[in-house]
């Protein structure tokens, strides 16, 4: 009875260990396991022995491949599934994170989480450009953009249903401010006129905005001239002029928000204070990479749940998949391992032989699942609701720290799902094995 | 009594690779009603054939097979389970009973395929079990039995829906000299009491002697030989 | 039914194997149950039974502009409008980002159109008296343990007040509920006053965020609705109308091709599945041809031996299949009253329970059907022979 409660902590423990090296470790850590464990097959005589054991499951693979490929397969799926969903969130969070930069910072309205939210009449807009931190330029101006969002309603290409894109009054300073901004196609738009130019991400989600098409805003004629290219989230808006768009939506001489260049990224601090300080603004400042970045965690993380739950009950069904095929393989090379127990074959390098086998065959399982995800999904692009109500459009991104993840769980499930077989394997009752055959 | 199995001219040819070898040559037999007939041959001599031709589990290239008035060699698969089912029991040297079923499931089997409720199913199967020796056995599993129980729990099962006709191929061939001799006498018994006819194929001449008339066969024909 | 026994025997020939390949269907359907009741949701956002005869009226530019009081006398007066009321979105946070839930600014009669909200009658009269009064669904004050007479601070994200404070009081009035399950997650609301929201705000005073009404033939839904748009044509307000549903659904839209995401994932699911118990299967019946023949010598028929096998086949995935939706139904009421509306999820009922059980059955065939067959086909003379 103590025994086997010795036992059972003792395989419980070997569990607890193994996950939390996988967890834990980075993967330069895990290969240079590896790289022991070769060394230690090469070079002592448990090791060798455990090599050679190996060497005969694994060269009685090809009989057994209808049911091995069973964990593969069951593997594959799981981390197939994983790596997808993680990119999805990844793509999203990546792309929201290399928007804005430390150096230049948004105001808006206190309270406003979302510049859709936001309000800033023409005498805030004053105050704000004035304040210290703010970078002027060469003719002594802050550089400073004063911009309108508003919300317009366009058909998308994949479902021909009206979808929500968001559209930009910017100011004249917005190039300064945002440098990274080419126009690929087309020109810049005219200030005073009726023109926009398209992002990139918005024109290829959204159905009639190529450069010369007319678009209706609110009653009025605008002409599409240009696209551009901003690389970040600014690639899913259409801009135009901050005037001519506020008198379209009759807005007057508010805005929704203020884009500043600060002098330094350390600015930052002392010009929230100065906003703070001033009894006639209610407003917050940060930094526009901040700002982004907030937009993105609380889908970012819903979906890293949604993924890992998912992947959790996908990864205990392959589990038991793997044990169901492990179990008859043992069985199946019963007589093997209870001759070669009888040779003298230890307990230890049968384990490792059966635990080896599993992990190998998960491990295939987690590549083929990996790159199946890389193919397909890897830079796909979508788009979604942001938080300004608007289609925000972003790339699924299967990066090698995802794929090293799906490999992870590769190889914790064939861990799981090789142990206890690999366990029955090495306590075979050698003559009854033997004598059944 | 009459005959039960009429065999004429029966012949059975299995392809083998590219050629066919034929394993029975123009077969004649006649098996009267209530005969316990043994047939013995070395291997190979197609002994285990002409059983399954007789009990319907094949059928033969060419001539007529006649079992209680039934061409059973013009039958066709469902037809033939069918008769199977009424007119035959088997037993086998190896594998008779299905292993997670117990005694009593194992010899209700048969039932199955009739439209008797489940109470009449059970005391027809303990009835049979009762004739076999192994009423107190009958919830045990085919694993907590001897080989030699086993091999009775078979016999019950091949009887309890009453057939005329019993089929044993090599039924002591994996058993110890007492259990062959329980077995060998309770098919006597079935024989003699209960009027069954039954054909055994054995290769030990020890258990021949049970029989009533003993057949050999050689190279697919057969060989007439003197019995008791 | 008889031979219930003898499939069910067969089944568990191998216990452990058996279990655990029951064990990986269970996490299957599992998963089918959430993804699915997920799925549901969001498809039928909106699509109540009760807002069949809803319409609502939002500025065709777009849902974030508002629009003008004068247009209600006049939506009033188009025929085959029953009721009309008005809201606005309001978008305030109860201390905490996190605790999101809808609250709405909203006309003395909005619960006229919303019948299905059950108010007490003395809740609704305290609602009609008291200015800053404020009507929560059941589920919402489950959610934050709020009785009657609480007072709720609401936080503006878009409207402060006047006085340039973000902070808008309520008192709790009522408390309402919603009887239909499925509907059950609109009980996740705040509703408060419309007057005192535009008395005290600071602009956009006097503008209505959209309105909603009852008509009295949802059949003639199209017509209403055109008519009522007809009304703001060529103005600096242009509406569009349509049903309660159209909206949530395009809105849903927007967020997610749900339902092919889930379907992609069930795919994978469903195909990883049927490979591991096609191998088990295979295998068993691998195992039993000797026994499967003893059957065919007892009188089975070909047809019969088929059926066993496939009989095994279905009852091992629908066992499985039947316990991971059981455990899905259980997961997702918990789900539900732990996070309220954070995460849209439609209880497990009759439509996830039909189609599982299509499925269990269509891949227990499936699963099964080669095995079968070469059960079907194997012969008695070379299965016993051990050929």
């Amino acid at each position: 009875m103590l025994r086997k409660l010795v036992s059972a902590l003792g395989t419980f423990a070997l569990i607890v260990a193994a996950m939390a090296v996988l967890v834990v470790l980075p993967w330069w850590m895990l290969l240079a396991l590896v790289v022991l464990l070769a060394a230690w097959m090469a070079f002592t005589r448990g090791g060798r022995r455990a090599w050679q054991v190996t060497q005969v499951g694994l060269s009685t693979l090809p009989q057994r491949l209808g049911s091995s490929s069973v964990v593969v397969i069951g593997i594959a799926g799981v981390v197939g599934v994983l790596v997808a969903l993680l990119a999805m969130g990844e793509g999203f969070q990546a792309m929201l994170k290399r928007t804005g930069s430390d150096d230049t910072a948004i105001v808006m309205r206190s309270g406003a989480m979302a510049e859709l939210n936001s309000v800033l009449g023409r005498d805030d807009l004053s105050l704000i450009e004035q304040a210290p931190g703010v970078l002027r330029g060469a003719d002594g101006q802050p550089i400073a953009s004063a911009e309108l969002v508003v919300v317009a309603s366009l058909p998308k290409r994949s479902t021909g249903l009206d979808a929500n894109v968001e559209v930009r009054g910017v100011g004249p300073d917005t190039w300064a401010l945002r440098p990274e901004v080419r126009i690929i196609e087309g020109r810049r738009f005219t200030p005073g006129l009726r023109e926009l130019i398209v992002g990139k991400g918005a024109r290829g989600q959204f159905a009639g905005i190529d450069p010369g098409t007319a678009l209706n805003l609110n009653n009025q004629q605008w002409t599409v001239v240009g696209v551009f290219d901003a690389g970040d989230a600014h690639d899913s808006e259409i801009w135009g002029d901050a005037d001519v768009v506020a008198s379209t939506y009759r807005r007057g001489s508010s805005r929704t928000s203020v884009t500043v260049k600060l002098t330094g990224a350390d600015a930052l601090d002392g010009f929230k204070a100065a906003l703070a300080a001033d009894p006639r603004l209610k407003v917050d400042a940060k930094t526009t990479r901040a700002y982004y970045s907030e937009q993105s965690e609380s889908l970012a993380r819903l979906i890293r749940i949604l993924g890992t739950t998912i992947a959790v009950i996908m990864g205990i069904g392959a589990m038991f998949g793997a044990l169901n095929t492990m179990y008859a393989a043992v069985a199946t090379r019963a007589r093997e391992i209870a001759t070669m127990r009888a040779i003298g074959f230890r307990g230890l390098p049968v384990v490792v032989s059966v635990l080896l086998e599993t992990m190998l065959l998960a491990l295939a399982g987690g590549l083929i699942g990996a790159a199946i995800a890389w193919l397909i999904f890897d830079n796909y692009t979508v788009s979604t609701l942001g938080s300004n109500f608007s289609q925000v459009v972003f790339s699924f991104r299967v990066s090698p720290a995802l794929v090293g993840t799906g490999l992870k769980w590769a190889l914790a499930i064939g861990f799981l799902g090789g142990l206890f077989p690999a366990l029955r394997a090495a306590r075979l009752p050698v003559t009854t094995a033997l004598r059944e055959l | 009594m009459g005959n039960i199995v009429e065999i004429r001219n029966v012949s059975k040819r299995y392809p083998r690779g590219k050629q066919k070898v034929e394993v029975l040559h123009h077969i004649d037999l006649s098996i009267e009603q209530g005969d316990f007939l043994a047939l013995m041959g070395p291997s190979g001599s197609g002994k285990t054939t002409l059983l399954n031709l007789i009990g319907g589990l094949d059928t033969p290239s060419e001539g007529s097979i006649v079992v209680d008035g039934e061409r059973i060699d013009r039958l066709g698969e469902g037809a033939l389970a069918k008769w199977r089912a009424n007119h035959v029991g088997f037993i086998f040297q190896f594998y008779n009973l299905l292993p997670m079923l117990s005694a009593q499931k194992n010899v209700e089997l048969p039932l199955l395929l009739t439209r008797l409720s489940a109470a009449q199913r059970k005391r027809n199967a303990s009835i049979a079990l009762q004739l076999v020796g192994l009423a107190d056995r009958a919830s045990h599993r085919p694993t907590e039995l001897s080989g030699g129980q086993q091999q009775r729990v078979a016999i019950a099962r091949a009887i309890v829906s009453d057939p005329k006709l019993l089929v044993c191929d090599e039924p002591t061939g994996d058993l110890d000299r007492q259990s062959a001799e329980d077995v060998l006498g309770l098919l006597q018994t079935l024989n003699r009491d209960h009027g069954k006819t039954i054909v055994m194929v054995t290769h030990d001449p020890k258990a021949a002697e049970y029989a009533r008339h003993t057949l050999h066969l050689d190279k697919g024909t057969l060989v007439e030989a003197a019995t008791a | 039914m008889k031979y219930l026994h003898l499939v069910w025997a067969a089944l568990f020939r191998r216990k452990t194997r058996t279990v655990f390949t029951l064990l990986s269907v269970l996490a299957a359907f599992l998963l089918f149950g959430l993804l699915d009741s997920v799925r549901g949701a969001f498809a039928n956002a909106g699509s109540s039974v009760a807002g069949v005869d809803r319409l609502m009226t939002v500025s065709k530019i777009s849902f974030t502009m508002q629009l003008p009081q004068s247009l209600l006398p006049r939506i009033q007066s188009v025929p085959g409008v029953k009721q009309l009321a008005y809201a606005n979105w309001f978008g305030g946070i109860y201390q905490d980002p996190k605790n999101f839930f809808p609250n709405i600014a909203v006309s003395p009669n909005y619960f006229d159109v919303y019948a299905e909200y059950e108010l007490p009658p003395e809740q609704a009269e305290a609602f009609a008296r008291t200015r800053t009064g404020a009507v929560v669904g059941q589920q919402l004050a489950d959610r934050f343990g709020w009785k009657v007479g609480d007072r709720i601070p609401l936080e503006a994200t878009i409207f402060p007040q006047k006085d340039g404070s973000n902070t808008w009081p309520l008192d709790l009035v009522g408390i309402y509920r919603i009887e239909n399950v499925k509907e059950r997650g609109n009980e996740n609301q705040l509703l408060f006053r419309w007057d005192y929201f535009d008395e005290a705000r600071q602009f956009g005073n006097g503008e209505i965020g959209w309105y909603v009404l009852r008509v009295d033939d949802p059949a003639r839904s199209d017509e209403v609705a055109n008519a009522i748009d007809a009304i703001s044509a060529n103005s600096d307000h242009e509406t569009k109308t349509q049903s309660e549903a159209a909206f949530n659904a395009s809105f849903v839209s927007q967020f997610a091709d749900v339902g092919l995401i889930v379907g992609a994932i069930m795919a994978a699911v469903f195909f990883t599945l049927i490979l591991l118990t096609g191998n088990t299967m295979a295998q068993a019946v691998r195992e039993r041809v000797p026994e499967l023949a003893i059957l065919k010598t007892i009188g089975f028929t070909n047809r019969g031996v088929l059926a066993l096998v496939l009989a095994e086949s279905v009852l091992l995935i629908v066992i499985g299949g039947v316990l991971g939706l059981a455990l899905a139904g259980l997961i997702v009421g918990v789900l539900q009253s732990a996070l309220g509306g954070a995460m849209p999820m439609e209880p497990v009922g009759a439509s996830i329970w039909l189609r599982g059980i299509a499925l269990m059955i269509g891949i227990g065939l499936v699963v099964g059907a080669l095995p079968a067959l070469r059960g079907m086909r194997l012969r008695i003379v070379d299965a016993l022979a051990g050929r």
